[in-house]
C-alpha cells in the first residue's frame, strides 16, 4: 500500500498536498468500509445460497416468494430482524450482552486485511500474514465465552463454555497444517505463498509433496469447519440440544449480527485454505487469465468452492457429540499432523 | 509530533486506561475485560518496537491462551445465582501509597539514568532471525522450556482433577 | 517530545505499579492472578524496548519469548491450584484459605 501512496503523491496535485499520515489514514478507513461491505454481502449471499443449495439437496424449492426466485429473501429477513424488538435478559449485564456480538464481529474482520487478493496490491503486506490471522481469529473464543456469560441462562454459559473448548482444541491441528505449508514456502508472508504456488494447477501446494499436503489440507478443512462452528461441529449452537447455545438470549439486531460473523469466519477460513492450499489468487491454467483483476476472480471463485463444501457438508454429515468431537481434535487430527510435519520435513530434507 | 508519536500516545492511553479498569473495577468479569484491553495495547507497543513475531504471540498466547483460561477460572469459581461477582479490596489506601512510591522511584531511576543511545535503524522482520537464533544460539533454553512446559501440563491436569481429596 | 527508551520504560513502571496495586489488595484468587499477569507484561515491555533502543541484536525479544512461554505455564499451574482450592472450600476467597492442614 505504501507504493499506492506514493505514485499517489507523486501524480495529482490534490493528493501531493495531503501529508501521507492522513493519506494512510483515508485510506486506512476506505479498506475497512470496503471490508464491512464485503462482510455484509457474502452474509447476504451465503444465507441465500445455503438455503437454496440445502433445499435442492433436500428435494425441495426453497425461498421462492420474495423476488425472482427468492433472491430478495435475505433482504427481507434483515428487515426483519432490525426491527424486532430487542430483548435483554433483565437480570443480564447490559454492557457485556451488548459487547460480545460486536467482538465476535471484530475477529474475522480484523484478519480480512492480511489477505493476498492480488499479486500487486495487499492491504497489509505483514511478513508475519499466517500466524496474525491464526492468532487473530483466537479473539472470537473470548467473545463467545463473554455471550455466554453475560446471559445469565444455565443454557447459554454451557454453549458457550463448550465453543472456547471446541474452538480452542482445533485451533491446534489448524496451526499445524498451516505450519507444513510454511515450512515449504519458507516465509510467513501470504504474498509470498501465492507467489510460490504461481505457475498453473500442478505447482500449487495441494498437488506437491504427495500425500502429505493433501493430508494436511483435510485437517486444515476439519479443523477451520469446527473453528467456525458449522455441522458437523456445531453443538455449541444445538437447537435440540442447548436451545439455541451461547445466542439464546439473542434477538433481533444482536443475533443478526452473530449469524454475520458466523458466515464472516467461514469466508475468512475459506480464503486462508485457498491462500495457503489451492495457490491463492494464481490461476490454475499457468499464465492464462493470470494477474492483476484476475487475481481477485480466482481467489473469490477458490474460496466461493470452499463456502460451497461447508455448505453441502452440513446437510450430509450428522453432528458429532461432545466427547467425540474432543476425541477427534486430539487424539486424531493432531498426531496425523504431526506426522505430516514430520513427513514433509524429512523429504525436503532428503 | 510524528505519527509515531501520536501512535504511542493513544495505544499507551489505551493500555493504562484499561490496566486502571482491571485494577479499579468491583466486577470480575471487567476486571477479566480490562486484562484483554490491555494485552491488546501491548501488544500494540510491541508492533511500535518493532517485535512483529512478538507482537503476534503475545496476542496468541495471551489473549487465545491465558485469558481464556482466566475467564474459565472465573466462571467455574462462582456459585450461582445470587452470588457475589463482585470482588473485595483490602486496605486500599495504604497500597496506593506503597504503589504511588514505587512508582515515583522508578520514575525518577528512569529519568535519571544516561542511557546511551545505539544506532537504531528501520525495524526489520525478525521471524526469520529469532528462528535461527532458537536452533543455534538459544538451543538449550528451548529444550529446556519444552521440558518445562510438558511438566506445567501433565501438572496442571493432575492437580485441577475433579476428584481431588 | 519525540518519543524514545524513556517513554517506554515509564509506560512498563505505571504498569507494574497497577498490577501491584491489584496483587496487594484483591481478595479473589484468579484476580490477583490477573494483577501478576499484568506485572509479568510491564517487565516484557521493557526487555523489548531495551532489545531495540540498546541492543544491536534482539536478544531481548528473544527473552521476551521465553517469559511469554514460563507466564503462560505459570497461569495455567496456578489455575489449577484455584480449582483445586475452589473443590475444597467452595470459595476462592484468600483471606479463608489460611490453614496449612488439610
Amino acid at each position: 500500500m505504501q507504493e499506492l501512496i506514493a505514485t499517489l503523491q507523486n501524480g495529482q496535485t490534490f493528493f501531493a498536498s495531503l501529508p501521507p499520515a492522513i493519506l494512510t489514514l483515508i485510506f486506512m478507513a476506505l479498506g475497512a468500509v470496503l471490508f464491512a461491505t464485503v462482510m455484509a454481502l457474502n452474509a447476504l449471499v451465503a444465507v441465500y445460497a445455503e438455503r437454496k443449495i440445502s433445499a435442492w439437496m433436500q428435494d425441495r424449492l426453497g425461498p421462492m416468494e420474495v423476488g425472482p426466485q427468492g433472491i430478495l429473501q435475505t433482504l427481507a429477513d434483515a428487515v426483519k430482524l432490525l426491527l424486532k424488538e430487542d430483548i435483554v435478559p433483565a437480570a443480564a449485564d447490559k454492557k457485556l450482552h451488548m459487547f460480545a456480538p460486536f467482538l465476535v464481529f471484530a475477529a474475522p474482520c480484523a484478519a480480512f486485511a492480511a489477505l493476498p487478493y492480488t499479486r500487486e496490491f495487499v492491504f497489509a503486506n505483514f511478513d508475519i500474514g499466517v500466524f496474525y490471522v491464526a492468532s487473530i481469529t483466537s479473539l472470537s473464543v473470548i467473545a463467545i465465552l463473554l455471550a455466554g456469560w453475560a446471559s445469565n441462562n444455565k443454557w447459554a454459559l454451557l454453549g458457550g463454555m463448550r465453543a472456547a473448548a471446541q474452538i480452542v482444541s482445533y485451533e491446534i491441528p489448524a496451526g499445524l497444517a498451516m505450519i507444513v505449508i510454511v515450512m515449504q514456502a519458507g516465509s510467513l508472508n501470504f504474498n509470498a505463498i501465492s507467489l510460490e504456488q504461481n505457475g498453473g494447477i500442478f505447482h500449487w501446494f495441494i498437488l506437491r509433496y504427495f500425500p502429505f499436503n493433501l493430508i494436511a489440507f483435510i485437517i486444515f478443512y476439519i479443523a477451520t469447519l469446527a473453528e467456525c462452528n458449522r455441522t458437523p461441529f456445531d453443538l455449541p449452537e444445538a437447537e435440540s440440544e442447548l436451545v439455541g447455545g451461547f445466542h439464546t438470549e439473542y434477538s433481533g439486531f444482536k443475533w443478526s449480527i452473530f449469524m454475520l460473523a458466523e458466515y464472516a469466519e467461514m469466508l475468512v477460513v475459506a480464503l486462508v485454505g485457498a491462500a495457503l492450499f489451492l495457490g491463492g489468487w494464481s490461476s490454475p491454467f499457468g499464465s492464462f487469465m493470470n494477474g492483476g483483476a484476475w487475481g481477485v476472480f480466482w481467489f473469490a471463485g477458490k474460496a466461493v468452492f470452499i463456502i460451497f463444501t461447508h455448505m453441502w457438508l452440513r446437510w450430509t454429515l450428522p453432528r458429532l457429540r461432545v466427547d467425540q468431537l474432543m476425541h477427534l481434535s486430539w487424539k486424531v487430527l493432531t498426531p496425523f499432523s504431526f506426522a505430516c510435519i514430520l513427513g514433509v520435513g524429512l523429504w525436503m530434507l532428503i | 509530533m510524528t505519527g509515531f508519536d501520536i501512535m504511542f500516545y493513544v495505544i499507551a492511553a489505551l493500555t493504562l486506561f484499561s490496566a486502571a479498569v482491571m485494577v479499579f473495577s468491583k466486577n470480575i468479569i471487567y476486571n477479566a475485560m480490562g486484562l484483554l484491553a490491555a494485552f491488546f495495547g501491548v501488544a500494540g507497543i510491541y508492533v511500535m518496537l518493532g517485535a512483529d513475531f512478538l507482537a503476534a504471540t503475545q496476542l496468541l498466547i495471551y489473549v487465545g491462551g491465558i485469558l481464556v483460561l482466566l475467564l474459565f477460572g472465573v466462571m467455574l469459581s462462582q456459585r450461582f445465582s445470587g452470588t457475589e461477582m463482585r470482588t473485595g479490596t483490602l486496605q486500599v489506601v495504604p497500597a496506593i501509597l506503597v504503589c504511588a512510591g514505587i512508582a515515583a522511584i522508578l520514575l525518577r531511576m528512569i529519568w535519571q539514568t544516561p542511557w546511551q543511545k545505539v544506532e537504531i535503524g528501520a525495524p526489520a522482520p525478525t521471524t526469520k532471525t529469532i528462528g535461527t537464533l532458537f536452533m543455534t544460539d538459544y538451543l538449550l533454553p528451548f529444550e529446556i522450556v519444552s521440558v518445562l512446559l510438558l511438566a506445567a501440563l501433565v501438572g496442571a491436569a493432575f492437580i485441577g482433577r475433579r476428584d481431588a481429596r | 517530545m519525540q518519543v524514545g527508551l524513556t517513554h517506554f520504560l515509564v509506560l512498563g513502571a505505571i504498569l507494574f505499579c497497577l498490577g501491584l496495586l491489584a496483587v496487594i489488595t484483591k481478595r479473589n484468587a484468579v484476580t490477583v492472578l490477573m494483577g501478576a499477569e499484568l506485572i509479568i507484561n510491564a517487565a516484557n515491555i521493557n526487555f523489548i524496548a531495551f532489545a531495540r533502543y540498546l541492543d544491536k541484536d534482539i536478544d531481548g525479544q528473544m527473552f521476551g519469548i521465553f517469559v511469554i512461554v514460563v507466564a503462560a505455564a505459570g497461569a495455567a499451574v496456578a489455575l489449577a491450584i484455584v480449582l483445586n482450592i475452589y473443590q475444597r472450600m467452595r470459595s476462592v476467597n484468600l483471606d479463608e484459605a489460611d490453614s496449612l492442614l488439610g
